[in-house]
């Protein structure tokens, strides 16, 4: 079942003296359960893409449909609701909240989505755990390593029951024995839980994870690739 | 949980956050130890003026105060104190006969308004007594004592035991004269009053002018308390037969409208202040915004809608403001609260100060209303330092603000 849904999709930057076409018609599909790699250089239309799809990112023309609703015909108050509820985002620099615990930071999204105090204590306290750190939940970032940083990002990305996560570039700023872990701790997310993953990487470690890789060049895709993992 | 991510945003730059909290409670505890202490000033200039000169509710034939005639007497002026003092919170009553007059020595003479008083009420009533400094309030002349001014005195060229003619016309218009002895000189550091103001015993000046007896011109009334005044006022009318009944404020409106300029003129300082630490306040806000560019893109990029982006960065905002707001009123409130029992001594500057009738030792006074109002002008400060930087937080555009390293 198709979870993402992308038609035609561009994106293009209007300087004052060239037009630069980041993304140039893209059209693929995503399914439930994927664990997909986006790739390609620096400047290939990556994070671009990966910004439309997540809603950030207004496109130029082109649809994104996520569980059939097209998210760039929504208000700009309807998209925040329908982000909050439907995706889940994982960045390279952690972006966590400094001044929050990392409790509070996976229970933030869901004190926004008006979930009740309990619940949401539960639930944090579940998914910390489920990623290794539940011994951190009073620890603010400052006081967590990069790999922990990114685990409590994980977390608060699945706090809100998202129908899929994006990650631009998770590993960019791990050790490689904190990459391992990250990406493990991903793998069995999808697994188990058929979370759907879209990354956008250089990291070679994600692609030999990845389940499907998609090659994006010049805005755009250049191969489409499956593997049985 | 949106208040606890404001507060402890406030702490994130301690230094910053702390530098403009003690600016502003700076500025907030010098609004209310300036408030304090000009409240505490005309506070003491209205009590002298009611203490010394007026009472606090004063009862006349109608049109007495107009034209001041002698005829203008309340015949039952003795009833009717009478029944003043059984009104509660009058705390004492006296009746006065009134004569414009004129004061002479073997020197000079000069126009006075003679006050006939019960010199046993009127002590509960004024404290002129308390204000002779030389001789004593009707003591030490058997006949005719008389009290008055220091300036009067002075002019006259007379001191204790001098003697003084006075002259009036009685109630059949004859001019007739008393000769009466200074028995004490009072001060009240307001040379106008000390200079034709003068006292005598009712009896003496109703024996001489020949008014009836337990007549009157003006009934002097004390009160427990000022917040008491319209109460009491209300029981006096009642009483009084359909003679005119005022009271302090009405008496010296002046003395009314200092009360008022002076609450005005703090409002304005204070505002005055808050504008200063306003462009503080905006420009450490900016800042907050400006070096939280990425973090806001992600906040909002997870889910939190402009509402809640706006109302965080108003509540860091307040929370800011009313910190230093809040330290600043404790430290004014102590310090008022120290000056109201210990008063400043301004008494290097008294002659200037006491000829405006002013005192030299000012106990400051500090309204509790007065603090709620500030507390409400430092949110509101707040809130107005809030708008500009929230809406440049506002204009972030979260796919921007999510690729700045």
């Amino acid at each position: 079942m198709n979870v993402i849904e992308i038609k035609d999709l561009v994106k293009i930057y209007n300087s004052s003296e060239v037009k630069v076409k980041a993304v140039n018609g893209i059209t693929i599909d995503f399914e439930e359960g994927e664990f997909t790699a986006v790739v390609g250089p620096s400047g290939s239309g990556k994070t671009t893409f990966l910004n439309m799809l997540g809603g950030l990112d207004r496109p130029t023309s082109g649809s994104v449909k996520i569980g059939g609703t097209n998210v760039w015909e929504l208000s700009s108050r309807k998209l925040i609701d329908f982000r909050m509820n439907n995706i889940g985002f994982v960045f390279q620099s952690y972006n966590l909240i400094p001044v929050l615990t990392a409790g509070e930071n996976v229970e933030f999204i869901m004190h926004l989505q008006g979930k009740p105090k309990k619940e949401r204590e539960k639930r944090t306290k579940e998914l910390l755990e489920s990623v290794g750190i539940g011994d951190r939940i009073k620890s603010r970032p400052a006081k967590l390593s990069g790999g922990q940083q990114q685990r409590v990002a994980v977390a608060r990305a699945l706090a809100s029951k998202p129908e899929f996560i994006l990650a631009d570039e998770p590993t960019a700023n791990l050790d490689s024995k904190a990459t391992s872990g990250l990406l493990e701790l991903m793998s069995e997310m999808n697994r188990k839980h058929n979370t759907t993953f879209i990354f956008a990487t250089h990291d070679q470690r994600v692609m030999d994870k990845a389940r499907r890789i998609v090659t994006i060049e010049d805005g755009k895709i250049l191969k489409d690739e499956r593997f049985e993992r | 949980m949106l208040f606890s991510i404001s507060w402890r945003n406030i702490w994130r730059n301690k230094v910053r956050s702390l530098v403009i909290i003690t600016s502003i409670a700076l500025g907030i505890f010098a609004g209310v130890a300036a408030t304090a202490f000009m409240k505490g000033l005309a506070e003491q200039r209205i009590q002298k003026v009611i203490k010394t000169e007026l009472s606090y509710i004063q009862v006349h034939k109608e049109g007495f105060r107009k034209n001041s005639e002698f005829s203008g007497y309340m015949p039952d002026a003795a009833n009717l104190v009478s029944e003043i003092r059984k009104i509660p919170h009058v705390t004492g009553s006296s009746e006065r006969v009134i004569i414009q007059a004129m004061a002479a020595t073997a020197e000079t003479a000069t126009g006075v308004l003679v006050y006939g008083v019960d010199t046993e009420n009127e002590v509960n009533v004024t404290n002129i007594n308390e204000k002779v400094f030389d001789g004593a309030y009707f003591e030490g002349v058997k006949k005719n004592p008389l009290v008055i001014g220091k300036k009067l005195a002075e002019k006259l060229n007379a001191k204790v035991r001098s003697k003084i003619v006075i002259t009036l016309q009685d109630t059949a218009n004859n001019v007739v004269s008393g000769l009466f002895r200074v028995s004490g000189i009072y001060t009240t550091n307001n040379n106008m009053y000390d200079e034709s103001h003068v006292f005598v015993r009712v009896d003496d000046i109703m024996e001489l002018t020949e008014l009836p007896a337990g007549a009157a011109h003006e009934i002097a009334i004390n009160i427990d308390d000022n917040k008491n005044l319209e109460l009491v006022e209300g029981e006096v009318v009642k009483v009084s037969k359909g003679n005119e009944v005022m009271n302090w404020k009405t008496l010296s409106p002046e003395m009314n409208y200092l009360t008022e300029a002076m609450d005005l003129y703090m409002y304005i300082f204070i505002i005055i202040i808050l504008l200063a630490l306003l462009f503080g306040i905006i420009n450490t806000m900016l800042m907050v915004v400006m070096e939280r560019t990425k973090e806001i893109g992600m906040l909002m990029a997870i889910g939190m809608n402009k509402m809640r982006i706006f109302s965080m960065i108003l509540l860091e905002s307040t929370l800011l403001t009313l910190t230093g707001g809040v330290v600043g009123i404790i430290i004014g409130t102590a310090f008022s609260n120290w000056k109201s029992r210990d008063p400043i001594d301004l008494s290097r500057w008294a002659q200037g100060y006491e000829q405006l009738g002013y005192d030299a030792y000012v106990y400051m006074n500090l309204e509790p209303m007065m603090l709620v109002n500030i507390t409400v002008m430092v949110i509101f400060t707040g809130i107005i330092a809030a708008l500009y930087p929230a809406y440049k937080a506002l204009k972030n555009d979260p796919a921007d603000a999510l690729r700045i390293e």
